[in-house]
């Protein structure tokens, strides 16, 4: 019963932490591709309770930060000046989960543009951008996966299922494609591509590729619990009532394999969102202004960035809650399916 | 003489880049004794600080030279190491004030009809070897140039009104060179020229095998030149290493035999931030070709290095669109872009729109200046002063594209598409190298300042070869941002650009016929300058053709960055100047206050 229990926690973290992602509009004070040209590479603001007097306030307050003079990048705290934190205020439009227009965001301020995470070379919202770029990365993470496991299933089912030489055909297809060099088989491919393409043609560009290329594991996971699965007594049985291999499959076969891919999926996840964010890092991937995370880590090839602005390391944070808690839901589900077998094979007390 | 800026090394479609500081050539050591300062030596004296002998000053290279020959390199590296330290020109540009000084060549005189050059060459002046210079050497060096078999890539800039430049010897200090057309830059063509030992390379010409001699295998013994330092040893990936010069030609004001320092290590440090690591743990003594963040970054930490901002640079950095008339294989897509390019309303407009101000800053960290047309403030005798700098516009910009036929129609969001006169939005691509963030920076910039006229643009990078036949051989490109090096103030330098036949003519090149009046214009301009023999008629021309582009906009002037550089504080002489080699040009004069210490 522990593991359901842990099952609940992580699926409510997860959902959690996409919600945020999902509504990053709401929870983002600032357009992601908006310039603030004044304050490039502006450090992080510190949100504080207690002034300059020692004086505690209910209200969060900051102090903007000014260009010392002379400088490109060098700030200094106006502290004479604390500006309030702002809840619920009315900003930059944007469509709420990508469909309702909305203008509310969940904090901001006036006078001065608040930087939790401080800004990039063009004086972008570090913080928003991580928000609205986990949704390019998360997506694409998602269905990347989604399109790995249902190839995978149909794939791996039918060589299972059928075996012979459909399974012998389909599996050495796999083998060569675990064998695929496709990082470099994307920059090959890109090169053939038209010049121009639209950040959403990219992005649907990576997914299908992401998704091609990684079908191949799962795959052969599914085709090893179908063979087991179709040697069952309670699927000969099946057959030997008439029913028809569609039926079986979906009755029978399919679901026994459905740990396995829910567990491969809760994997899958994270390694796609790694590698969009390595298309991307290379160039490859959506192009600006459209963050993703692998956009923001690109500024980091610079040595330049490197050793001077430490808060664009931020995004690189950003992926870890994510991998911890897909991580976490992978192995509740394992452990989860391990219970299942044992209850199943002793009989258990569900009888 | 003009060059891509870009990493990669890209053939200099010119020819003629002359880039490196008087070269000059060493003697070999073990020669007997070394040489003392005669009366028989009209050596050359440089004013200066008078530095102390000895020490060792490693560089890095970007990439390993490809040749030591000065006929066949064509590569960056190559040309700085031959030209700045091994070499030695006739006639030599001294970086520092732009203008032209003796250099092989003690005097010059020119005929009033500009046509005929007599020069008079330095006495006593020995090659590395020890084996005297004489006329001879230089007809030698202007045979072998000129000779078609070679493949000299000098060979370009000595044909001069369709004919090469005839060389005839007087005596054995005196030649005279004979011009098929007066040549505006005058005798600026000799600078980079590096003259040939005969005694050493006359065989192998002979045999038909001056191309394949002095590869980077050469044995020191093999090599002569007329430079600062000799070849003593080449390491294979790693480095280059040269020992002075002990014949060397020039002395400083004391009298003391230059180059001060014993020897010069060029490192092969292939990319721009591994070189700032070396610089920065002391591993090399001299840092150029800074980008401003790593500028500044080594500014920051204080380390005992003088930081140097010699100011704008010849580099000129813009946004160009495709001009080329539309052919048979150009997409109706393409076809239709190619209307609003042509509309010189619609560039005006783009550029009025342009945030030079914020290129400079977000890209330069403020180390640059905004550009409104192609001479840089580092050239101090060209600009014209009259062009106008009118400050970023939307306003204005929005009145052009309205005149031109352009409308905006309200799109999603509250935001307004820009629409051509039939309906259709603008929208279009900007190519840039990938390998050069500074450009792609400036690119991002641009697309956000025209999101604010409704146009849609997107930053494409790029490798920068592809990106070249893109722009060059397909022509299947909206909009580009590139930047161009000159290798010389004078405008001769540029020639390839302006000029409609040019293969540099980026928005439109090599085209048999100019396609428009105000580029035929230009032609004729280029020509005029170029024919004339005086400085001030030359600036006229200029100035218009200067006047031309900023009215038609086919280059839409960006910005250009400072050259940036660094030494260690315990090197004298140091004095970065805006023309390449930006630090190795005065390489002779540099000196260690501390030598024993940089003997190593």
């Amino acid at each position: 019963m522990t593991q359901r229990y842990g099952l609940k926690g992580w699926l409510l973290a997860l959902a959690v932490l996409h919600g945020i992602v999902a509504c990053a509009g709401f929870f983002a004070p600032y357009d992601p591709a908006e310039q603030d040209r004044a304050h490039p590479y502006l450090p992080p603001m510190r949100i504080r309770l207690v002034d300059s007097q020692g004086l505690t306030h209910l209200r969060p307050f900051f102090h903007p930060l000014h260009l010392s003079d002379g400088s490109f990048d060098q700030y200094g705290e106006s502290t004479d000046q604390a500006i309030p934190l702002r809840f619920f205020v009315a900003g930059t439009r944007y469509r709420l989960l990508g469909l309702v227009p909305f203008r509310i965001h969940l904090f901001g301020a006036q006078a001065s543009r608040i930087y939790l995470l401080g800004s990039d070379a063009y004086g972008r919202d570090q913080f928003s951008r991580i928000l609205y770029g986990g949704q390019i990365s998360l997506l694409a993470g998602l269905l990347g996966a989604g399109i790995t496991l249902f190839l995978g299933v149909l794939i791996g089912g039918i060589a299972g299922f059928y075996g012979g030489w459909r399974d012998g055909a389909l599996m050495r297809v796999a083998e060569l494609f675990v064998a695929l060099p496709w990082l470099y088989l994307l920059f090959a491919l890109r090169a053939f591509l038209p010049l121009a393409i639209s950040p959403v043609q990219a992005f649907f560009l990576i997914i299908l590729v992401i998704g091609a290329v990684g079908w191949a594991r799962p795959a052969r996971l599914v085709r090893g619990v179908v063979l087991s699965a179709k040697e069952r007594d309670f699927v000969r049985a099946a057959r030997g009532f008439g029913a028809t291999d569609a039926y079986l499959l979906r009755r029978h076969v399919l679901p026994e394999t459905s740990s396995v891919i829910l567990t491969q999926a809760a994997i899958l996840v994270p390694q796609f969102v790694v590698a969009e964010m390595t298309l991307s890092f290379l160039g490859l991937g959506v192009p600006e202004p459209v963050p993703t995370w692998g956009n923001l880590l690109a500024s980091l090839q610079q040595y330049s960035v490197l050793v001077s602005y430490w808060w664009m390391y931020v995004p690189a944070l950003a992926i870890v809650p994510f991998f911890l808690v897909y991580l976490g839901l992978a192995s509740a589900l394992q452990q989860e399916a391990g219970t299942e077998k044992i209850e199943r094979t002793t009989g258990g007390d569900r009888w | 003489m003009v060059r891509m800026a870009a990493r990669s090394t890209f053939c200099r479609w010119l020819g003629c880049g002359l880039l490196l500081a008087g070269a000059t050539v060493f003697s070999r050591p073990a020669s007997g004794s070394p040489p003392q300062t005669g009366s028989s030596e009209e050596l050359l004296t440089l004013p200066g600080e008078i530095g102390k002998q000895g020490g060792r000053l490693v560089v890095s290279l970007r990439a390993e030279p490809k040749t030591l020959n000065p006929l066949t390199a064509a590569d960056a590296p190559s040309r700085e190491v031959i030209l700045g330290a091994m070499q030695a020109d006739l006639i030599h540009i001294n970086r520092a004030t732009q203008l032209t000084e003796p250099a092989l060549a003690k005097s010059w005189k020119v005929s009033a009809d500009g046509l005929q050059y007599t020069l008079t060459l330095r006495k006593g002046v020995r090659f590395s070897d020890g084996e005297t210079l004489d006329a001879d050497d230089v007809l030698f060096t202007f045979r072998v140039c000129l000779d078609e078999n070679v493949h000299a890539t000098q060979r370009d800039q000595l044909i001069v009104g369709g004919k090469p430049i005839a060389v005839r010897k007087v005596d054995a200090q005196t030649v005279v060179f004979e011009l098929a057309k007066t040549y505006g830059a005058g005798e600026r063509l000799f600078d980079g020229m590096a003259i040939l030992p005969r005694h050493l390379l006359e065989k192998p010409y002979a045999e038909g095998k001056l191309a394949q001699t002095w590869t980077l295998a050469t044995p020191a013994n093999q090599w002569a030149g007329l430079g600062p330092f000799r070849l003593k040893e080449y390491v294979a990936g790693q480095k280059l290493v040269l020992e002075r010069n002990p014949f060397y030609w020039k002395q400083d004001t004391k009298g003391n035999r230059l180059p001060y320092v014993d020897e010069l290590v060029f490192l092969f440090v292939p990319n721009a931030d591994a070189q700032v690591l070396r610089f920065q743990s002391g591993e090399t003594d001299l840092i150029s070709r800074l980008g401003s963040e790593n500028f500044s970054v080594l500014s920051r930490q204080e380390h005992g290095f003088t930081m140097s901002d010699a100011g704008p640079g010849l580099e000129y950095n813009f946004l160009f669109f495709n001009l080329n008339a539309p052919g048979e294989k150009t997409s109706p897509d393409l076809a239709r872009k190619l209307k609003w390019f042509r509309e010189v309303k619609f560039r005006q407009a783009i550029s009025a729109a342009i945030d030079r101000d914020a290129i400079v800053r977000l890209v330069y960290q403020g180390r640059g200046a905004a550009l409104w047309g192609p001479v840089t403030p580092g050239n101090r005798r060209w600009a014209n002063p009259s062009i106008p700098h009118p400050a970023r516009s939307l306003d204005k910009a929005r009145g052009l594209l309205k005149e031109a036929g352009f409308t905006w129609t309200p799109g999603a969001d509250g935001e307004s598409a820009l629409v051509d006169s039939e309906g259709k939005p603008v929208e279009f691509s900007i190519l840039t190298s990938s390998t050069n963030a500074d450009r792609t920076k400036m690119a991002t910039l641009i697309q956000d300042d025209l999101k604010q006229l409704g146009i849609r643009a997107q930053v494409v990078p790029m490798e920068f070869r592809s990106l070249i036949d893109r722009v060059t051989q397909t022509k299947e490109y909206d909009a580009c941002v590139l930047g161009l090096v000159s290798f010389d103030t004078d405008p001769t330098a540029d020639l390839g650009v302006w000029l409609s036949s040019g293969g540099t003519h980026l928005w439109n090149p090599e085209q048999a016929h100019p396609a428009t009046a105000w580029e035929a214009e230009i032609d004729k301009l280029m020509e005029q300058q170029l024919a004339a023999p005086k400085y001030e008629p030359r600036k006229k021309y200029f100035d218009r053709v200067q006047e031309i582009l900023a009215e038609n906009q086919a280059m839409i002037f960006l910005a250009s960055p400072d050259i940036l550089a660094g030494a260690k504080n315990s090197l004298g002489n140091f004095h970065p100047a805006v023309l390449e080699p930006y630090v190795l040009w005065n390489v002779e004069q540099l000196y260690f206050r501390n030598p024993t210490e940089n003997a190593r």
